[in-house]
């Protein structure tokens, strides 16, 4: 799959629009609002999409992931094939590396360098991240920190969607227009500070 | 005409709504729970005052189900799939009344076992019942075939069973709406007999069921779900029944070369079925679940006219839930693997939450047993099930819903004495009642500790029936008011709870410990839409 960077950080696929991703992290760190998000965005760009989440038992700090597929043609299987992953987001650095026989050739990690450790054999930081930097596409930020430095302790995952987004086939407008639609009913402040730490993700992926 | 994003549950849920539903019964089960909340939710429904209260359990469900079908009216019940096995009494017998107003009970299968005891498929049920079963591929087929299910059952007479598992109830697309109907009016069954199943009754009810499978075979041959596509490449001819289909398609992206037979719409169309066996070389067949089309296509003595492929020759595995990759290997394809998962990866289990009641009353049941011997702690179904996991290890059965109680009774009958049983408030009402009433006329020997977080936590912290009940239940039963125990589960009371539980661990007869402490989830939910619905008001 040729992809080219285009100057307004969107990637559009050979004229096609079509996106594997794959959202990890742990249970609570808000990996369904980000999808929730970019079904909005999905929705304004009049797409087809699946997208796959886990419920149930995998909450309360179990890994969870959520499957995410966007095309311009009907989209078949709800969960993304091995070696199809356009991009795997993760809002933690271990559950990056969870589903890394999803990723293609070509594919993306971006995630943030914040562990989560509520497993008492869970690996040094430093291994984690080393791995991850391994593969050539990488980016790691610490969301945790540019988002507490926004005052917004809880929007680390709004940041990393950010310094996603230049690697998710939308334009960034509907990823805003999905926090507004998202978040609206929770008032215009908590909108305004979502999309604060969104456009603070993307900045921190463009340096 | 109106396009919405829905889960596969949801899509059930708005077709239901828009297809003239009265009432929705259910009880919380993985993946079958956001049926009933969507609903519980959608102002739509409640505006037309469409029913929608958690049942005790999904036998309750059913039952009240057919009787809103039997006064006319279109009713839904929804479970998981191990939740048909509570409810199998009426359900199959439902299939010999008859259904009055449209009846649709959708059961929801969790193939892998992502949270559940077994993965049980549910169209053997349908099958066995004798009732015409709907399997959707996807959420536009999940909201047509509730919207339309209402009128087959009509149509038919019959309760329709709707089967979809984990992976179409929990993902999300576009889904277009149709327009809403009106629900039916209030009405009683021509027959005035065919509810009683009296055995003189039931003889001749049985008969017309049997007489109808022809015509619900021919519905299918004819069914919208049912589609045979020729291909040129007869070497193969594919059937995929429900979810399968889209991974089928998911690996042939220009198109799929063989002939196949989608299924949607059981008892499954057998002309159609005939026909790409009698025009292919060798057939793969496609299903989630247990191999029951594929072993019927075998049959006993293997006389299908071609090979048949599937689970049971090895092409597909056995158990555990298909994909695209799976359906890859049996069509011969090569699986792209991306990079291997490093050997640094861990587990990520789910755990008790920090701060959970659950924690703490294992902790002083765990401290009161010690002398007693392990082995004798029989469990139930819930967020307390994790006790199993380290570094509790705290109980060592869970088999169904309120085998608890009545296992810690079997093993004190056998002479394991004392046994605990540790039960949750919903699973409580939902199936132990019955067990700990067995116990209480024979005044056996165990201890039932109710771990009551006053909510149905696992499937998300749903309303549970007992709040507020429980004391009352028991004592109404016939507990000892002396050997009626309740006890706050926190860090401060280990020693006072350790202290009731070997009381009562001492006691040779029955006792009850409700440890009783809000689930710590619910409870900061109730407090931040307190704080929410605070600041809005003050706002406005």
């Amino acid at each position: 799959m040729l992809c080219e960077l285009h100057p307004t950080n969107k990637i559009k696929y050979m004229g096609m629009k079509k996106s594997n991703i794959i959202l990890s992290g742990v249970g609570g760190q808000g990996i369904l609002t980000i999808a929730g998000i970019i079904g909005m965005a999905t929705l304004k760009e009049k797409l087809y999409f699946k997208q796959s989440e886990v419920h149930g038992m995998s909450q309360r700090g179990g890994a969870v992931q959520s499957n995410f597929r966007i095309a311009d043609t009907p989209v078949a299987s709800d969960l993304v094939p091995l070696g199809q992953a356009d991009l795997i987001l993760s809002v933690e650095p271990l559950e990056t590396l969870r589903y890394l026989p999803f990723l293609n050739k070509n594919g993306w990690l971006v995630c943030n360098s914040s562990p989560f450790i509520n497993v008492p054999d869970y690996p040094e930081l430093e291994k984690i991240l080393n791995t991850i930097a391994e593969w050539p596409n990488h980016l790691i930020i610490d969301a945790d920190k540019i988002a507490k430095d926004l005052g917004n302790r809880r929007g680390s995952n709004m940041v990393i969607l950010g310094a996603a987004s230049q690697y998710i086939c939308l334009d960034f407008e509907s990823l805003e227009s999905g926090i507004s639609a998202i978040f609206e009913r929770k008032g215009d402040a908590v909108v305004q500070q979502n999309l604060l730490a969104l456009r603070a993700g993307r900045d921190a992926a463009l340096k | 005409m109106n396009e919405v994003v829905l889960l596969g549950a949801e899509a059930i849920a708005q077709g239901a709504i828009d297809g003239g539903m009265s009432g929705v019964y259910a009880y919380p089960g993985t993946p079958s729970t956001e049926i009933t909340e969507y609903i519980q939710r959608n102002s739509g429904a409640r505006k037309e005052g469409i029913h929608s209260e958690w049942s005790a359990n999904e036998k309750t469900a059913m039952e009240s189900a057919i009787g809103m079908s039997y006064a006319g009216k279109r009713a839904m019940v929804c479970m998981k799939h191990v939740g048909l096995n509570v409810a199998a009494d009426p359900f199959i017998n439902s299939a010999i009344t008859g259904a009055g107003g449209g009846l649709i009970v959708v059961v929801a299968d969790d193939p892998s076992m992502h949270s559940s005891q077994n993965e049980q498929d549910s169209r053997f049920y349908g099958d066995f019942a004798l009732l015409p079963i709907l399997e959707p591929a996807d959420q536009q087929e999940a909201y047509d075939m509730a919207y339309n299910g209402f009128s087959l059952s009509e149509k038919v007479g019959l309760p329709v069973l709707m089967r979809i598992t984990t992976r179409l109830s929990h993902s999300r697309s576009r889904v277009l709406r149709m327009k809403n109907i009106a629900e039916n009016e209030l009405k009683l069954p021509d027959d005035k007999k065919k509810f009683i199943l009296l055995p003189s009754i039931a003889r001749e009810r049985y008969k017309l069921l049997l007489n109808l499978q022809d015509d619900l075979t021919e519905l299918s041959e004819n069914a919208a779900y049912n589609t045979l596509k020729d291909g040129n490449d007869r070497s193969l001819g594919i059937i995929a029944c429900g979810i399968s289909h889209n991974y089928l398609m998911e690996n042939y992206p220009e198109g799929i070369p063989h002939p196949v037979l989608k299924i949607g719409q059981y008892p499954v169309p057998v002309k159609k079925i005939k026909e790409i066996t009698s025009s292919c070389k060798e057939i793969l067949v496609l299903e989630e679940g247990y191999p029951i089309l594929e072993k019927s296509l075998l049959g006993l003595l293997n006389n299908s006219p071609v090979p048949i492929r599937g689970r049971l020759d090895g092409s597909l595995p056995r158990d555990g839930e298909l994909n695209s990759d799976l359906v890859r290997k049996a069509l011969g394809m090569e699986v792209h693997n991306g990079p291997e998962i490093p050997e640094i990866m861990v587990n990520r289990p789910p755990a008790l939450c920090k701060g959970c009641g659950h924690i703490d009353i294992y902790h002083s049941l765990i401290e009161a047993l010690t002398d007693f011997g392990e082995g004798r702690t029989f469990a139930d179904i819930g967020c307390y099930t994790l006790g199993a996991l380290p570094p509790y290890n705290a109980i060592n059965t869970c088999v169904d819903m309120g085998a608890s109680i009545t296992m810690a009774k079997g093993a004190a009958d056998a002479g394991l004495v004392p046994s605990v049983a540790v039960i949750g408030d919903s699973t409580f009402t939902h199936s132990g009642m019955t067990g700990l009433l067995d116990a209480v006329i024979e005044n056996s020997p165990i201890t039932i500790i109710i771990s009551d977080n006053e909510t149905t936590g696992m499937t998300g912290g749903q309303v549970s029936s007992a709040v507020g009940r429980i004391e009352g239940i028991c004592l109404g039963i016939g507990v000892e008011e002396s050997h009626l125990k309740i006890v706050t589960p926190l860090k401060k009371n280990h020693d006072e709870n350790v202290q009731v539980i070997l009381n009562e661990l001492n006691y040779h007869g029955i006792s009850v410990i409700i440890a009783r402490r809000e689930c710590i989830q619910t409870a900061s939910k109730r407090k931040r839409i307190e704080v929410e619905t605070k600041s809005l008001s003050t706002k406005s």
